[in-house]
């Protein structure tokens, strides 16, 4: 399992590259896509939009199943890969470099692993 | 505790995503969803469905109590032939949905779903009238399927001629096939050309190795239960607990071919008179807005909510959202713009002609 040091990650599976104090890059992890399976649709918030950490911004589709994305981060989204509305699959192939939303005004946050800490977590299961 | 199958280490050895499903540990998949699915349409995968339950039905009065107990007529089904059926309860709401084997003069082989298995043993028993015998041999099979546009060639490679079943619907008893005796039938749960295989439960491991070892040159991968579910609705078939239950009739999800009305008497005929022509019927989505509709998603014309969606995923080789749906039958004609309420959003979809696809 990819889980790349200069990140950081929720309990429920979203990574978080800080690119400022108040700044980042939000996504799904390898094991989050791994346990999901083929993906095939994801729901995002809009460019404005608010997120609250422990809250849904929204969902991911897989063929098997739908499940909620929790923001690891309370902040205002700037910028929405809108890529993924076309390839989903990138999400399954290259889970670090399919961002799905970058957020501004980071006013609060879940608590977050290091890579060291969230490997453990994922293999407690 | 989940039971397994036969077949589980030859799951764990194939990479299986173990799952529980109806009381057993199944692979949800292995190599992925899509690509197991892709390979069943274009070459074929093999699936195990050990988790099936076989009953054998015997005596003198066995074809009696088929006609009394199913909604189809198995008068004229002769050995060596398979038809489909329902078993309603008085309500006439489906217990099961089953496959009749006729093996002997006075011999059946009824194949249901894992779920219901206890419930239809107990439910025929406690009907059985005359000289008949039922008996739960779920535990001495395993069941293999292997289906898609390569089975074919697959099976020659391993077993004589003879005994591979030409004609839909029909099967061979004790037929060899890499040294192990099966019930070959050619039958199928994928809207694909293929087969199930019946062995000892014994010998499933080997069937299972031998029919992946003959098939790797053909593109034969194994298939797991999210690939089987994909398969089936995309080929639009019902699976019961969804398209149908204790609650819903088989005139209603569109099984008519299987409810002989015309026979003297089974469970459920007075309610199905009764009720008369379906008020509502299955129906085919597209779905045409941004979204995937999942089972139990309200079916709305306008403002109105006419049903609801009985099953629905992202189809991979029709490669778009589509769904089933029981829905007021006024509504019910292809071409009909509806919406789904999908999460608390409203997106579009259309009625197409069912099934959404068939082999060509």
């Amino acid at each position: 399992m990819n889980i790349p040091a200069n990140l950081k990650y929720s309990k429920s599976h979203e990574w978080v590259e800080f690119t400022s104090d108040t700044t980042a890059k939000i996504g799904l992890t390898d094991f989050a896509q791994s346990e999901l399976g083929d993906i095939v649709f994801v729901n995002l918030p809009g460019v404005l939009d608010t997120v609250t950490a422990g809250e849904s911004l929204g969902d991911v589709e897989s063929v098997k199943a739908v499940s909620d994305i929790i923001s690891p981060v309370s902040a205002t989204v700037s910028n929405v890969n809108e890529k993924l509305a076309d390839t989903p699959e990138n999400l399954n192939s290259d889970p670090y470099g399919a961002w799905l939303i970058e957020v501004e005004e980071i006013t609060g946050a879940e608590e977050l692993l290091d890579a060291a800490a969230y490997e453990a977590f994922c293999k407690e299961g | 505790m989940e039971l397994k199958t036969p077949l589980y280490e030859c799951h764990l050895a194939a990479g299986g995503k173990m799952v529980p499903f109806a009381g057993w540990l199944l692979p949800v998949q292995y190599a992925g969803v899509i690509d197991e699915h892709m390979a069943v349409r274009q070459k074929a995968g093999l699936f195990d469905v050990s988790h099936m339950g076989e009953v054998t039905l015997t005596g003198p009065d066995a074809l009696a109590n088929l006609n009394h107990l199913f909604t189809n007529d198995f008068t004229s089904l002769v050995v060596g032939k398979v038809r489909y059926s329902t078993l309603c309860n008085d309500a006439g709401g489906v217990v099961d949905d089953v496959l009749v084997y006729r093996t002997g003069e006075n011999a059946y082989l009824l194949v249901v779903n894992a779920a219901n298995r206890h419930k239809d043993v107990d439910w025929m028993r406690a009907r059985l009238t005359g000289d008949a015998a039922l008996e739960d041999v779920s535990d001495s099979y395993a069941q293999l399927a292997l289906q898609g546009p390569a089975a074919k060639g697959i099976l020659e490679k391993l077993a004589k001629p003879g005994d591979i079943p030409e004609k839909y619907y029909s099967f061979v008893e004790n037929a060899e096939v890499a040294g192990v005796s099966c019930l070959l039938s050619q039958t199928g749960y994928t809207g694909e050309h293929g087969y199930e295989l019946y062995c000892a439960a014994a010998d499933g491991p080997k069937l299972w190795d031998a029919l992946l070892a003959a098939g790797k040159d053909a593109g034969l991968v194994p298939a797991g239960l999210g690939a089987r579910d994909t398969l089936r609705l995309e080929a639009s078939m019902p699976l019961y607990g969804h398209e149908m239950d204790d609650s819903i009739t088989p005139l209603e999800t569109g099984l008519a071919f299987c409810v002989k009305m015309d026979k003297p008497d089974f469970i459920g005929k007075t309610a199905l008179a009764e009720k008369g022509a379906p008020k509502i019927a299955r129906v085919g989505l597209k779905i045409t807005g941004r979204g995937i509709a999942r089972e139990h998603c309200p079916v709305f014309a306008g403002e109105a909510q006419i049903g609801e969606t009985t099953s629905g995923t992202h189809l991979p080789y029709l490669n778009g959202a589509y769904a089933m749906a029981l829905i007021d039958k006024a509504h019910s004609e292809p071409g009909t713009e509806l919406e789904v309420d999908v999460r608390g959003r409203r997106i579009t979809a259309e009625i197409v002609p069912l099934p959404f696809y068939k082999r060509g």
